[in-house]
């Protein structure tokens, strides 16, 4: 369709309900999973690398204080109270995102909005140094989720959101016995707990991203969307006039 | 510009909402987990991960290491040595004249002594100690299976807990460290009363002469300077209740995670 047939605004439903609720929810779960998780990083603020924290090898870091308790759930240090928040959350956020993928897949999120085509392959050069820029899509090609965006929520889903649940298995002494050893594969169970610490704080990196690029392409329209599933499109014309 | 400056005052508004929101909701999680209510809502989790983890895990074994991996030192945590006239007393003697009782729900009540115990079946393991606090230590313990020490006190068939008294003293009004496991843990084959450690005697800061090794478990579990073993059908009575010292101080009495 031309985009002179086009209205000069209009909205469309972007997200669908189940979508904007799982996001919501995993939101919170992420926030008191971070939180919780600095709580109890604080009861041991050092991250070694190997199978036990005493092999005669200097840790990997260390914070003498531990992070403030401005960063922690609770605030003050209570490492019991951080486990049960952390290892409650911990369900809500498995489970919400296991619903999200078999929804997902059930309702073709993925492979229409989220899979790259053959001609977005093509653009990943064009589309970082628009990135660079901070030049984002406008009117109707901002419909559709650009290559970057794609892959980024790709490998966010299917390779660090799986990576740091598995890592924080690799920390439960009962689970590292259903297949005895296999935290050895990270390097075992202290490697295991700096690769969860790192990798949530790749999500915290991701998550920055992520809001920053919901600012600057438009915050107001793209909260609304993400809360009442709506999205405006402003097509400009060729003269520029809207 | 009074725009830019209207917009700018705007986003400053809305950073201090924004803060202020962010504090009020901290400042209610505070006082939540202080509540009755929360701690029960969480502990929903706990329930979770414990039918989770051992419908996935039944019969599983702990990872058992080589002996060049064991740690230098064995990390001594929580009591280093016990401040009980008692147990001093027998410490000074070597433990020759400690004896571990076994009674509570059981047909035949025993004490042992530490040389009776060493004259029982015997097993050893390299294994990983992983604390609450996040720290892992690898040591090679030596011990009696627990599943030997009850199969002679012959348990009646309501005991559902093993309790373990210790001579650790935790808090002022004199009370001791306590801890309990069920059956299902109390008759895996790894579940050991270890009397050595890295092929010496157990040492006092890691426990001696006797401390419990439940290595699918968090190490509080894993009671150190135990007097007495119990078996009861509830531990409701016991301490505040919860099923061991550190449970009582809100942690999990189930610590596979």
């Amino acid at each position: 369709m031309p985009e002179q047939s086009r209205p000069a605004k209009y909205s469309y439903y972007r997200h669908s309900l189940a979508v904007r609720i799982l996001h919501w929810i995993n939101v919170v779960a992420l926030i008191v999973l971070l939180m919780s998780g600095l709580q109890i990083f604080n009861a041991h603020p050092v991250l070694n690398w190997g199978k036990s924290s005493y092999n005669g090898v200097a840790p990997f870091f260390e914070l003498a204080h531990g992070f403030p308790s401005w960063m922690t759930l609770p605030g003050p240090r209570w490492l019991a109270m951080g486990r049960r928040w952390h290892l409650f959350f911990a369900w809500i956020f498995v489970l919400n995102g296991l619903i999200y993928v078999i929804h997902s897949f059930a309702s073709r999120h993925f492979s229409r909005e989220l899979t790259p085509t053959r001609s977005d392959w093509r653009s990943i050069g064009p589309s970082i140094i628009e990135h660079l820029r901070f030049r984002h899509a406008t009117g109707e090609a901002a419909r559709r989720y650009n290559v970057l965006q794609k892959l980024t929520y790709l490998f966010v889903i299917f390779g660090l959101l799986p990576f740091v649940i598995l890592m924080g298995w690799a920390l439960s002494p009962r689970l590292d016995t259903v297949i005895p050893g296999w935290v050895d594969l990270v390097g075992g169970r202290q490697s295991a707990r700096t690769l969860h610490f790192i990798a949530a704080w790749a999500l915290v990196a991701f998550v920055l991203v992520h809001v920053f690029e919901v600012i600057i392409t438009g915050v107001y329209n793209n909260l609304r969307s993400m809360i009442t599933g709506r999205y405006v499109i402003e097509n400009k014309h060729a003269d520029g006039t809207r | 510009m009074p725009m830019a400056r209207a917009d700018l005052s705007r986003r400053h508004f809305m950073g201090r909402v924004l803060a202020a929101t962010a504090a009020a909701l901290l400042a209610g999680c505070d006082a939540a987990s202080r509540s009755s209510w929360l701690p029960r809502i969480l502990g929903i989790g706990e329930r979770a991960s414990r039918g989770a983890q051992r419908l996935a895990s039944r019969r599983s074994m702990a990872q058992e290491f080589s002996a060049a991996e064991i740690s230098p030192q064995f990390r001594s945590n929580g009591t280093a040595n016990p401040a009980n006239p008692e147990y001093q007393r027998l410490a000074a003697n070597h433990f020759a004249d400690w004896r571990l009782r076994v009674d509570g729900l059981v047909h035949q009540p025993v004490q042992l002594s530490l040389q009776e115990l060493r004259a029982m079946a015997k097993r050893s393991q390299i294994t990983r100690h992983d604390c609450v606090e996040g720290w892992s230590a690898i040591g090679q313990w030596t011990g009696v299976p627990l599943s030997a020490v009850l199969r002679l006190a012959v348990p009646r068939p309501e005991a559902r807990y093993v309790v373990f008294h210790c001579a650790d003293p935790m808090d002022d009004d004199g009370s001791k460290y306590y801890e309990s496991i069920d059956f299902e843990d109390a008759y895996h084959p790894q579940t050991i009363l270890a009397y050595e450690l890295n092929g010496a005697a157990l040492p006092i800061a890691n426990g001696a002469p006797l401390r419990v090794r439940v290595e699918r478990q968090l190490g509080y579990k894993m009671a150190k300077y135990v007097m007495r073993i119990e078996l009861v059908e509830s531990f409701a009575k016991i301490g505040a209740g919860n099923g061991g010292y550190w449970e009582d101080q809100g942690y999990e009495w189930y610590a596979g995670i």
